[in-house]
């Protein structure tokens, strides 16, 4: 076990190392300098020389690369460019706290509501319940989040006025992001606790409960669901990225000051030490979240925790 | 029960006994893919999202030439026209037709998902078959790097690329193929060791059948399900990343158009006028749930444990 | 002895897509006090079915057409589900096949033990419960029953599974326990441990026993008597020593025969040729018609009824009718 968790903590850093190599040599071809280009171009000669030198960017590449590994493990992830004197984490850390809630909410929104409608869908196999769940379902993975985003916004937000339209202020603000960061991640849980429980309830086990005298609804939750729910985790991972990618379209339509915002922006204002910090931020984070899915899948699925001893 | 007291003698004399009758088998046997495509058409949602799905095909290589309109034409005096029989979809802020571009877009949107498909299966299919049948370290040292590349978020890698790429239709090609062979590696590679280790690829090689054979009669064939299975999930999800691309503004641009360009050109004007964000949404949202459901359709059908 | 329970005239239909299978077409049987039954036959017979049916366990595609089913005399198939609760489990348990998929893997032994305890025994404090587990668990031969009790299934091996299994059924001393096919999952040298168990636990209990099963050997060990089936009807009945020594019925005798016997030589094992009938559209006369080898004419239009035979031993074939044998002689004084 303790190896295991070694070997993917191994992988953890050779993927990030990567990431953060790609980016970075990916960030240098981009063409111009990441500096406002009018003013830059508008100051004499001897100040660009100077801006340059301060930023380091008139090393080599290569000498850049490593003194940027080197500061990255010193926490410092550089400068912004765009939000001049402050840092990139600053920057970041200035504007995680509504991504975190809205992405919370969809999380929670999407569990409660997709995990009730799958297993009562499985449960009432073939029934209307049944059918509008997996049509939820089909809907949820293809409606793009950000057309969902869009038409909230519209109606509930414009036309029918019940929600703030956009912005941050109240917990009010956070409730039509949130819903709309969920619609994914809600049809991926209905669907797959679905197909977990309609497995479930052929197996033995489940009539041996009712032929203990148990009723439809104990033998639902003593057996079928708490067997359903441990795969569950299994799925954290495409959620995690279902809710990263939506973020970057929900904050934006939403105005939200998150850092999916920020890194939209950063993008359309050529800010690289921005762009690099999130990178590796979000990249890291995902990372971390699937390691620590699979650890924790092994922990409470007692086939896996306890091994067999078997004497007869 | 009665005694059946009147029942004539002659009833009880011996019956014909025919002993082939006996060992008759009651269903024809059907090779898996005629068995797999029997039951797809009686997946009633499965058929309807195949034709719709043709429909969406055929107008996007058709519908531009139908129209009246070039997708880029603009006219500054029928701007934000809503549906009429002039313009069937409406037209936008440039008064271009509608009509014509959502069409348009399709026909781009299409081309490059199939286009990112065609290279997942290309690269994705090799990488796994040969890690797959070289086995050993080959096979092990392949599989460590798919572990690692699994790892990076490939929508991020995406984004990256585009912006340090030149704009245009073959980088969004490049860069959702750069990172969506992987998950298409993945899968042959698993689908090929578990048909190595079934016992009719032993029985073959025992009958004396050589590898090449082996590898196009049996591996090949039974490897085809898995490809187009997950050929018909990479589809959707290269269209929806596309879109959402053009949708924050690094995917293609104006005057190009896409769905995603649509959709975004559409948003900006929203309050005013829905219809340019409606009609686009409605082509992306059938298109991704017609791959949807016919994917999950062939999945049923093709396997084999669903055999009634 | 009174009868335990009784079964007259059971007709079970289920709904597939195929149509609609008569699955059970007009059983009848009964068990006496601590009393050891096998239904012998092979699958699609409709054993199965008929013992779910008893416990009202059919799948929702399943009904009770017509029949009735009294254990003491209380009739089961007109009770609500909510009465049905309280017997199963209690009154009547039930033991599947497989112990390998039998049983909740995330959780204890010990708790699905405990589970069927709370359900019945509410008068008994939960520490109550817990020793009245480990005692069971200990009388169905199992050592160390407390460090098993915190175990979960695949801690086990097979047969210490069928043994929690059958804890589980007993708990509440049942009056009728149904075995389907318990050993067939199992070991040989596991098989007999099983059954002898079973054995002891009716001696304890006093329970009845209904074991289903296609393994002869496994009846012949543990039966007082014996029903065979065949395309969802009863064909022959009686007690062991009967159906084995003196078989009347062409099926029965045809299983006997594909036992393969050590002492004998032969270079081909017996088997009754083709295959069972299709329930769906079920054959007009007797359900054997097909496969037998004595068939006359009448068998394939109309259903024998039972002839008896001494120490209520019964059989349903037109051979005993005595036109059959009138026919028989004449054949053999012509030819």
């Amino acid at each position: 076990m303790g190896k295991y968790i070694l070997k993917r903590i191994l992988y953890l850093f050779i993927t990030l190392l990567i990431i953060i190599t790609a980016t970075f040599f990916l960030m240098k071809r981009l063409p111009g300098t990441p500096f406002d280009s009018e003013r830059f171009s508008q100051m004499p000669p001897q100040q660009q020389k100077q801006l340059l030198e301060k930023y380091g960017l008139d090393q080599p590449v290569s000498v850049q690369y490593l003194k940027y590994l080197n500061n990255l493990i010193h926490g410092d992830l550089g400068v912004s460019f765009f939000y001049t004197g402050r840092t990139v984490k600053d920057v970041i850390f200035g504007r995680i706290w509504p991504s975190v809630l809205i992405g919370l909410q969809a999380v929670l929104l999407g569990l409660a509501v997709g995990l009730t409608l799958g297993i009562i869908a499985a449960w009432k196999h073939n029934s209307g319940i049944d059918y509008f769940t997996m049509i939820l379902a089909v809907l949820g993975v293809s409606v793009p989040n950000f057309v969902v985003a869009a038409l909230l916004q519209y109606y509930v937000g414009l036309k029918w006025g019940i929600l703030p339209v956009a912005f941050w202020g109240t917990w009010a603000h956070s409730v039509l992001p949130s819903i709309a960061l969920s619609f994914g991640a809600t049809a991926m849980f209905a669907r797959f606790i679905r197909t977990e429980m309609l497995d479930v309830l052929e197996q033995d086990y489940i009539i041996t409960a009712r032929a203990k005298g148990l009723n439809q609804f104990q033998v639902l939750m003593a057996h079928a669901v708490r067997n359903s729910i441990i795969p569950v985790v299994t799925i954290l991972g495409p959620i995690v990225v279902n809710l990263l990618t939506g973020s970057l379209a929900v904050e934006s339509i939403f105005s939200v000051p998150g850092i999916g915002s920020l890194f939209v922006e950063s993008i359309k204002s050529n800010d690289y030490a921005t762009i690099m910090g999130l990178t590796i931020f979000y990249s890291a984070f995902y990372i971390l979240v699937v390691m620590i899915v699979d650890i924790l899948y092994s922990v409470i699925d007692p086939r896996i925790r306890i091994q067999g001893n078997k004497d007869e | 029960m009665e005694n059946y007291r009147d029942l004539p003698l002659e009833l009880f004399e011996k019956a014909e006994v025919n002993l082939d009758e006996k060992e008759h088998i009651a269903k024809p046997s059907l090779t898996a893919f005629q068995d797999g495509w029997i039951r797809l058409k009686k997946n009633k949602a499965a058929v309807v999202s195949l034709f719709i799905l043709i429909l969406i095909f055929l107008f996007a290589v058709f519908g531009p030439i139908f129209s009246s309109y070039d997708y880029a034409k603009t006219d500054y005096h029928h701007t934000f026209q809503l549906p009429s029989r002039e313009h069937i979809f409406g037209t936008d802020q440039f008064g271009r037709d509608q009509f014509a571009r959502i069409w348009y877009g399709t026909r781009i949107s299409l081309l490059i998902a199939f286009a990112a498909a065609c290279l997942d299966i290309f690269v994705g299919v090799t990488y796994g078959a040969v890690s797959a049948l070289a086995g050993g370290k080959v096979d092990a040292v392949m599989q460590r790097i798919i572990e690692i590349l699994v790892g990076i978020p490939s929508l991020i890698i995406i984004i990256l690329l585009m912006m340090v790429m030149p704009a245009g239709i073959g980088t969004i090609i490049i860069a959702m193929s750069i990172t969506g062979w992987v998950n298409m590696a993945r899968l042959v590679r698993a689908q090929i060791l578990k048909l190595k280790s079934q016992e009719f690829v032993l029985a073959a090689r025992i009958l004396g059948t050589n590898s090449r054979k082996i590898i196009l009669k049996h591996l090949i064939p039974n490897t085809m399900g898995v490809i187009v299975i997950n050929t018909m999930f990479t589809i959707p999800s290269a269209i929806f990343t596309e879109a959402f691309l053009s949708f924050i503004g690094i995917g293609l641009s104006e005057p190009r158009a896409s769905l995603g360009v649509l959709i975004n050109n559409g948003y900006q004007v929203l309050h005013n006028f829905p219809h340019l964000l409606i009609y686009p949404a409605i082509v992306i949202v059938l298109i991704m749930v017609c791959f949807s459901i016919l994917g999950d359709g062939l999945r049923d059908a093709l396997d084999p444990r669903m055999r009634k | 002895m009174g009868k335990i329970l009784q079964v007259e005239n059971l007709h079970v239909e289920i709904k597939t897509e195929l149509g609609r299978i008569q699955a059970v077409r007009g059983v009848s049987f009964d068990l006496d006090k601590k009393e050891t039954v096998a239904i012998v036959g092979e699958s699609g017979s409709g054993k199965t079915i008929t013992v779910k049916s008893v416990m009202q366990l059919l799948p929702s595609t399943g009904s009770i057409t017509e029949g009735s089913v009294r254990l003491e005399g209380k009739e089961l198939t007109t009770l609500s589900e909510k009465e049905m609760l309280k017997i199963r489990g209690s009154d009547i348990s039930m033991i599947f096949q497989d112990p390998m998929t039998s049983l909740n893997p995330t959780m204890t032994v010990g708790n699905q033990i405990v589970e069927v305890l709370k359900n019945h025994r509410k008068d008994l404090s939960r520490d109550e419960m817990k020793r009245r587990a480990i005692e069971i668990i200990d009388l169905v031969g199992i050592s160390n029953p407390e460090t098993r009790f915190k175990q979960y299934p695949h801690q086990l091996s097979g047969g210490m599974r069928q043994r929690i299994i059958i804890a589980i059924a007993l708990a509440c001393d049942p009056k009728v326990l149904i075995a389907d096919e318990p050993t067939t999952a199992l070991d040989v040298t596991i098989q007999a441990q099983i059954l002898d168990l079973m054995k002891e636990l009716q001696e304890k209990i006093n329970t009845s026993i209904i074991i289903i099963t296609h393994n002869l050997g496994v009846v012949a060990n543990i039966a007082d008597r014996v029903y065979v089936m065949y395309g969802g009807k009863i064909v022959e009945n009686g007690s062991v020593e009967d159906i084995f020594y003196h078989p009347q019925h062409p099926y029965t005798k045809g299983l006997l025969a594909a036992v393969p016997k050590l002492h004998e030589k032969t270079d081909k094992l017996f088997t009754i040729l083709g295959t069972p009938p299709d329930l769906t559209d079920p054959p007009k006369g007797c359900p054997f018609a097909a496969r037998c080898l004595y068939t006359l004419k009448v068998c394939r239009q109309y259903p024998p009824a039972f002839t008896p035979f001494e120490n209520h031993h019964e059989s349903a074939c037109w051979l005993h009718d005595p036109r059959a044998k009138r026919m028989i002689s004449e054949v053999r004084n012509a030819g």
